[in-house]
């Protein structure tokens, strides 16, 4: 009696017990095409003209939060499939410490600058004759 | 296999979820220790990162991003560097149909874009030093170098890792050791590409934007 | 061009009398080992059985050798500030210049945290974890040994420091601007950030090995409700260490930036940040204390369940509260920083998730104390160490909340009642559970028992010694005294610090009472043998393997099928007594090859540290060519496994029956 493995490696497409994979090379196919698209999306947001000011920046970060999932996506081979639990949970992992590394160093570095702000002639002394 | 003969299939095995089912087979073993090196990178560069958002308007005077940054030297780096990741998944498809004439061509072409580019990358920060804008400038500068060359410090060894595999297949084959650790190199080289897509995104595109 | 870059006669302080003792007692001492080795022909044995293992246990004992040793000359740093302080108040000026006593200071932090601490810690982790669950050995065994030898070299080059050049004087948290060329323009720094950075990528192979193998190699059956609880605080404090030393890699390449080509990351002259130096360090440096605690937390659990008699009580709670303080302790960093800038908002934020965590801690101690209540306890050396703990970190622990709040904090950062809080929770929680770990695994590791009566003693002198030297110091920081002092005028100071110093010899005696255990065990270890493998009647797998275990450990893999395995075993067995033992079904074992990858890495790497750190250009270079050549050597290698036949197997087997 063989025993089922729910677990598979990261980066390894789906288990050969696959009902309906899609060759491995539409799968790189679609992966790129939709990088494209985002990258090309993503130049466009930074040069137009058409959107407001601070919704770029934004823009920018979604694109690329929505790139690097297609990258984990097609290239990587990260899904929600129970034999990926573990790699899935891995990543998260990661991504938890980077946020927490992020947003709470740009938090504290802000508040910071912001605190200990010097008067105008202390800040540019170089400026003084 | 058929969806019925498969599902039949699975009636038959006895069902033992994977935290009981001893230790995993090396494939896996492997893979899943080197993601967790990758989520380890992953951390150092956004500390890397962090550091860039900090420091990135203290120019001191000197250049700021949005002067220095050529955005067509950029968006080639960018599709270069894409379009390396997507051969690299093509030299995978090949290694698991174990064969070497399109592994080496997959190899091959990825080491070229791959060179392509860090050869892209070095001009950029010689123009760069050559104005002038030099690490040593500012802490924007500094931060820029270090997180950028950082990444491009990988590329560069991962196309040293990419000859050596190269080198192995050609003297021990298509070897479980030597399959692992080309899974390991493309597990790499497609983790250097979402970097990069933070960088291309958060250093360049922002520093440009209006 | 200079060949030797920097490095100069005029480098080795031949003008400080202190320092040459001690390097000249170093010195004899490893040529003393070595000429002893060599004579005694023991070369052969050493390479192929210790420095080119990759045997999860061996390494783990090298581990710990390394953290003793450290441990003296850590501790030799701690009396010898004691010493000056206790001698240098108003008139008098001590023994040791500001220059000196400021690298002893830096030393003995860096020392104690980064290669006693942690190697303890690592070392424990490495022996017990692969027994525990059950299998062979870790996930990647070559790369274990790579850890090892690399943690060598940064203890290496430290040592070096002390004959060649100086060390840090920054303090063991170097903070820009003194730690940048302008301030610091020695190589001392230089050797700081070298050392740990070398030992770092040592340290992250480690997490990233024990990760691996704690979620996917365990033992058939072993299921993560069935793990012992030290594998779940190795598998917290592993993921730590994933987590948060990239970030000291980035943070100590920074300055290294900085001070070798000119960078401005914290250099305010051209628009950098000092402060982003303090923040990135503590990102790292909080994680770092319970990468260090949670493990000694496991032992605390497998020693209270395992000498009360009883399974340890709330497993589940006792797992979530660990999984919680993993995830918490990447939250509080600011709290070393207070007083350095922030607002309000941010210190209350911070305040308060440094308030959150004790309370998965305060779930923990319930758990041992109901673990110990109705259980039929054994006094042995490692519960004298536990209820120690126990009885001292809660106000450790307690101080530490205090501190928490900002405004207590302004009122004592960098006093000494900090130094006291920190030794109040790293000795009691760190320390007492390495020795712990130490005397409770020795047996398996050795084949015989430590000592109990000097054990006992070592213990009481370092409980009384422990406190007598840091309570002191919460009376004397709540005066006003400052930490890293080398001379003071407040005389109404100097008492306390002399009962401090008093307490620094007790625990002096404390330290000879554990070399004399360990003399006295090997002495007398035919009758201290452990025969039947199970000295303390335990409750996990690694119990049911003889002592020490073979290299394979487990001729069969075991079936798991409950938590605390080896006792359900047991019990099973006294069922069924009267049916004979049937013979396993044994197959041949593959077993990774030894390997000298790591030790040869390291000595790369050691001079490529050395030469950087002296800018000798052309060494660096060659050190790093010979570490790349190395990796390739092993890449190419034929072998990577050999078979360990079943004949082999039996044989072992039958011997352990037979012995009475």
């Amino acid at each position: 009696m063989t025993e089922l493995r729910l677990d598979r490696a990261p980066g390894d497409a789906s288990a050969p017990v696959e009902f309906e994979a899609p060759p491995g090379l539409l799968i790189y196919t679609i992966g790129l095409g939709l990088a494209v698209l985002l990258t090309a999306t993503s130049f466009w947001v930074a040069n137009t003209s058409l959107l407001w000011g601070p919704g770029v920046s934004i823009g920018l970060i979604v694109l690329a939060i929505a790139q690097m999932g297609v990258h984990l996506v097609f290239f990587l081979h990260i899904t929600t499939g129970p034999d990926n639990t573990n790699n899935v949970l891995a990543l998260a992992f990661g991504l938890l410490i980077v946020l927490l590394v992020l947003a709470g160093s740009l938090w504290i570095m802000k508040d910071l600058d912001a605190n200990m702000m010097l008067s105008p002639e202390l800040m540019h002394p170089h400026m003084q004759n | 296999m058929s969806v019925a003969v498969a599902e039949r299939a699975i009636d038959e095995v006895a069902f033992v979820p994977a935290s009981e089912a001893g230790p995993a087979p090396k494939r896996i073993v492997v893979a899943y220790g080197f993601w967790i090196f990758l989520l380890s990178d992953i951390v150092m560069f956004s500390a890397l990162f962090a550091a860039y958002a900090v420091l990135k308007r203290a120019t001191a005077g000197g250049p700021t991003g949005a002067q220095l940054f050529n955005q067509v030297s950029v968006a080639l780096e960018t599709a270069f560097l894409l379009a390396s990741s997507y051969t690299c998944g093509l030299m995978s498809l090949a290694i698991r149909s174990r064969s070497h004439v399109a592994t080496y061509w997959g190899g091959a072409v990825t080491f070229v874009l791959g060179a392509a580019f860090l050869g892209l990358e070095i001009r950029e920060f010689a123009n760069m030093i050559a104005q002038g804008a030099t690490p040593q400038r500012s802490a924007f500068l500094s931060a820029f170098f270090a997180l950028v060359g950082c990444h491009g410090l990988h590329v560069t060894g991962g196309l040293i890792w990419l000859i050596v595999m190269m080198a192995q297949v050609a003297v021990m084959g298509f070897r479980t050791r030597v399959q692992l650790r080309l899974m390991c190199f493309s597990l790499f080289w497609h983790t250097l590409d979402i970097i990069w897509v933070g960088i291309f995104s958060v250093v360049y595109l922002m520093a440009v934007a209006p | 061009m200079n060949l030797l870059g920097k490095l100069s006669w005029s480098d080795i302080p031949f003008d400080q009398p202190i320092i040459m003792g001690a390097s000249g007692m170093v010195v004899l001492g490893v040529l003393l080992v070595l000429g002893w080795v060599t004579l005694k022909g023991y070369w052969p044995y050493l390479w192929r059985e210790w420095l080119t293992s990759v045997d999860h246990k061996r390494i783990g004992i090298m581990y710990i050798v390394l953290a003793l040793l450290m441990l003296v000359r850590g501790f030799i740093d701690a009396i010898m500030m004691r010493t000056q302080q206790a001698l240098a108040a108003g008139g008098a000026q001590g023994y040791l210049p500001p220059e000196h006593f400021d690298q002893i200071f830096s030393a003995h932090g860096t020392i104690m945290i980064f290669f006693v601490a942690m190697p303890f810690v690592i070392g424990l982790m490495n022996f017990a974890v692969p027994l525990q669950l059950g299998i062979r050995d870790v996930a990647f065994p070559t790369l274990n040994s790579v850890s090892l030898w690399l943690t060598a070299s940064g203890i290496l080059l430290t040592n070096i420091s002390l004959a060649i050049g100086e060390f840090a004087k920054t303090g063991w948290v170097a903070y820009p601007p003194l730690s940048e060329l302008e301030f610091s323009p020695g190589v001392g720094v230089d050797y700081y950030l070298w050392a740990l950075q070398i030992s770092g990528i040592g340290t992250l192979m480690t997490g990233i090995n024990f990760v691996t193998t704690i979620l996917k190699t365990r033992a058939p059956g072993m299921g993560y409700t069935r793990m012992p609880v030290f594998c779940w605080t190795a598998l917290a404090s592993n993921l730590l260490i994933v987590a948060a030393f990239p970030v000291l890699t980035a943070t100590f390449a920074m300055l290294l930036l900085d001070r070798y080509l000119g960078f401005h990351f914290f250099s305010v002259a051209s628009g950098g940040n000092p402060m982003m130096y303090v923040n990135l360090f503590w990102v790292w440096g909080h994680p770092e204390v319970y990468i260090l605690v949670l493990p000694a937390f496991g032992v605390f659990s497998e020693v209270s369940a395992t000498f009360s008699g009883k399974p340890l009580f709330g497993y589940r709670s006792m797992v979530a509260a660990t999984m919680v303080i993993c995830i918490l302790s990447y939250t509080v960093w600011l709290h070393h920083f207070f007083t350095m800038g922030a607002s309000a908002n941010i210190n209350a934020f911070f305040g308060i998730t440094s308030m959150i965590i004790a309370v998965p801690t305060g779930v923990k101690i319930f758990n041992w104390l109901f673990t110990m209540y109705g259980g039929r306890i054994r006094f042995a050396v490692p519960v004298l160490w536990t209820i120690g703990f126990m009885v001292s970190f809660i106000f450790g622990g307690l101080t530490g909340v205090l501190l928490a709040l900002p405004p207590v904090d302004w009122q004592v950062h960098n006093s000494l009642f900090l130094v006291a809080h920190f030794h109040h929770v790293i000795i009691p929680g760190v320390l007492f559970g390495v020795i712990a770990g130490y005397n409770y695994w020795f047996p398996k590791a050795f084949g015989f028992r430590l000592d109990e009566a000097w054990g006992k003693a070592a213990f009481w002198c370092w409980f009384i010694g422990f406190h007598l030297a840091f309570m002191p110091l919460y009376v004397v920081g709540l005066m006003g005294m400052t930490r890293r002092m080398q001379h003071y005028d407040v005389l109404a100071w100097r008492p306390w610090l002399l009962v401090a110093e008093a307490g620094a010899i007790v625990v002096l005696a404390g330290i000879v009472c554990q070399i004399t255990q360990l003399v006295v065990s090997f002495r007398a270890r035919a009758q201290l043998r452990d025969v039947t493998g199970d000295p303390w009647d335990g409750r996990t797998l690694e119990w049911s393997t003889a002592s020490p275990p073979p290299a394979w450990n487990y001729a069969v893999l075991p079936r798991v099928t409950e938590r605390d395995a080896f006792w359900a075993n047991k019990k099973l067995a006294r069922a069924k007594r009267a049916q004979p033992a049937r013979s396993p079904e044994y197959k041949p074992i593959e077993m990774p090859e030894n390997s000298a990858t790591g030790f040869i890495t390291a000595f790369f790497a050691v001079v490529t540290g050395f030469a950087l750190i002296w800018h000798i250009w052309w060494m660096a270079i060659l050190g790093a060519l010979g570490a790349f050549v190395t990796l390739l050597v092993f890449a190419f290698r034929d072998r990577d496994e050999f078979e360990v036949p079943v004949a082999t197997l039996a044989e072992f087997d039958r011997s352990q029956r037979g012995t009475p």
